[in-house]
């Protein structure tokens, strides 16, 4: 057994929603970079030197890459040999996000109630996703998630016999009502398979998988590549002015599922594709 | 066609914009996003005054993250237009001359647009670092209780926008996405 006091959680969350709102992955940067020589649209390659530029000021000034900081989404991955001394695991995320968006100077995007709509002022309750597995580590990753994307993501229980082509139809129907209000390029979440929420979840995940590393399994891979060349082939381009650069990766997970079923779920993420991974 | 244009700005100016044009503006804008938008509709209803003059003014829906010391305001890029729809023709109607924002307007908007030779500017989503830097200045005129969603008065200098929709109802979302489209 291994003893992780609370405290060590509350600082490591704060630092974490601070880093992830000013710095992104090296991935991203990458991709972003790698993106202006695929644009044919003049106005799109405009578009994506300011989004580098607007990085490069961010971290450089310490002014957070987007002003709609998100609400935060935690994945811990929770040893079982892990024993939490001090407190509460789930008040010391909470607690870990008050402080992080306090100091950091991110913005308070989270209302107390979904119908009467007050701010809470400190940007909590964070929406905490656990998972127990083997071992004496907390792994724990921190993605704000801005909610012009999130708004344009999709849910759909497809039947067995729409088969990988309505899957297809699907995640481009998602994009193509997204257009210019998920702040394309965009990373593309997909989860194929399991039940209603966890195809949404495995969605959800997939966005914290680096841009640049392909699933596992061979026909997922191909379905990564060719929907992200029938995305990039939309027209809708970055800010959704035109263009040849609408998406930087489509990330799929998959599960098993029903008999009866096929739920497939698509979390749009705009291009501040946020996410800090720590392990404790 | 790039261009820079003082704001607020009159109907004469609203009517050369074209759809596409890449505009650079400096002046006085306000910000309103939905609740700020909320307020200011149920105000007119119950047939109150807004707080600030509409009258070829210019709204930015935008709720910026906070200023650190010395700075006149956080990171400050558009939010998603479309929440602001229901409220926008009434306003537009008022005289209110132009909506800085990102992403689709609904018919009613376009048309709202189009009666009164209003326009649409689209600034580029998810570069509030960047865009910050062209304000100046910011100060909280009104709602101070909603916090980031209160209503500020900004001063801009050379704040790049794009004109998505302009007085005669063209719109680049459409036209521009219709020119790359390879399916």
């Amino acid at each position: 057994m291994r003893t992780i006091h609370v405290n060590e959680i509350i600082r490591t969350v704060k630092e974490m929603c601070i880093e992830a709102n000013y710095y992104l992955t090296e991935d991203m940067e990458l991709a972003l970079g790698k993106a202006k020589s695929k644009e044919r649209s003049e106005l799109g390659k405009r578009i994506l030197n300011q989004l580098q530029e607007n990085l490069e000021i961010a971290s450089r000034e310490m002014i957070p890459i987007c002003q709609d900081t998100g609400m935060t989404v935690v994945f811990a991955r929770v040893g079982q040999e892990v024993r939490i001394e001090g407190g509460s695991l789930t008040q010391a995320i909470h607690e870990g996000v008050r402080q992080g968006y306090e100091e950091g100077f991110l913005r308070k995007s989270v209302v107390s109630d979904p119908i009467l709509r007050e701010n809470t002022r400190d940007n909590t309750p964070a929406v905490i996703h656990y998972d127990i597995v083997e071992g004496d580590h907390i792994g724990i990753t921190v993605a704000p998630k801005g909610f012009g994307s999130e708004n344009m993501s999709r849910v759909f229980m497809l039947k067995p016999s729409d088969g990988i082509e309505g899957v297809k139809d699907a995640v481009l129907t998602a994009v193509k009502d997204a257009g210019p209000n998920a702040c394309p390029p965009m990373v593309v979440g997909v989860g194929i398979g399991g039940t209603f929420e966890k195809c949404a979840l495995m969605a959800k995940e997939a966005l914290t998988r680096p841009v640049n590393c392909r699933s596992q399994i061979p026909y997922v891979k191909e379905l990564e590549e060719e929907l992200l060349t029938k995305i990039n082939k939309t027209g809708i381009g970055p800010g959704g002015l035109g263009g040849s650069v609408t998406a930087l990766a489509v990330n799929i997970n998959t599960y098993p599922t029903h008999i009866a079923g096929l739920p497939v779920a698509v979390n749009i993420c705009c291009h501040v594709n946020r996410h800090c991974v720590r392990e404790l | 066609m790039e261009r820079h244009l003082t704001v607020p700005f009159g109907e004469e100016e609203a009517r050369e914009l074209k759809s596409g044009d890449y505009v650079y503006l400096s002046g006085t804008i306000y910000t309103a996003r939905d609740a700020a938008h909320r307020r200011m509709y149920e105000t007119l209803e119950r047939g109150g005054h807004l707080p600030f003059d509409i009258e070829n003014s210019t709204i930015y829906y935008m709720g910026p993250s906070p200023a650190r010391q010395g700075r006149p305001i956080g990171s400050a890029g558009p939010t998603t237009s479309s929440r602001m729809d229901k409220y926008a023709p009434a306003l537009l109607d008022l005289g209110q001359r132009a909506m800085i924002g990102k992403g689709k307007r609904s018919e009613d908007v376009r048309k709202a647009i189009m009666r009164n030779c209003a326009v649409y500017f689209a600034a580029v989503g998810g570069a509030g670092a960047l865009l910050s830097k062209a304000i100046v200045s910011s100060q909280v005129v009104a709602y101070e209780d909603l916090g980031t969603e209160a209503v500020r008065k900004l001063e801009i200098k050379d704040f790049p926008v794009i004109v998505v929709i302009d007085a005669q109802g063209n719109n680049l979302y459409e036209t521009a996405v219709k020119a790359y489209n390879e399916e």
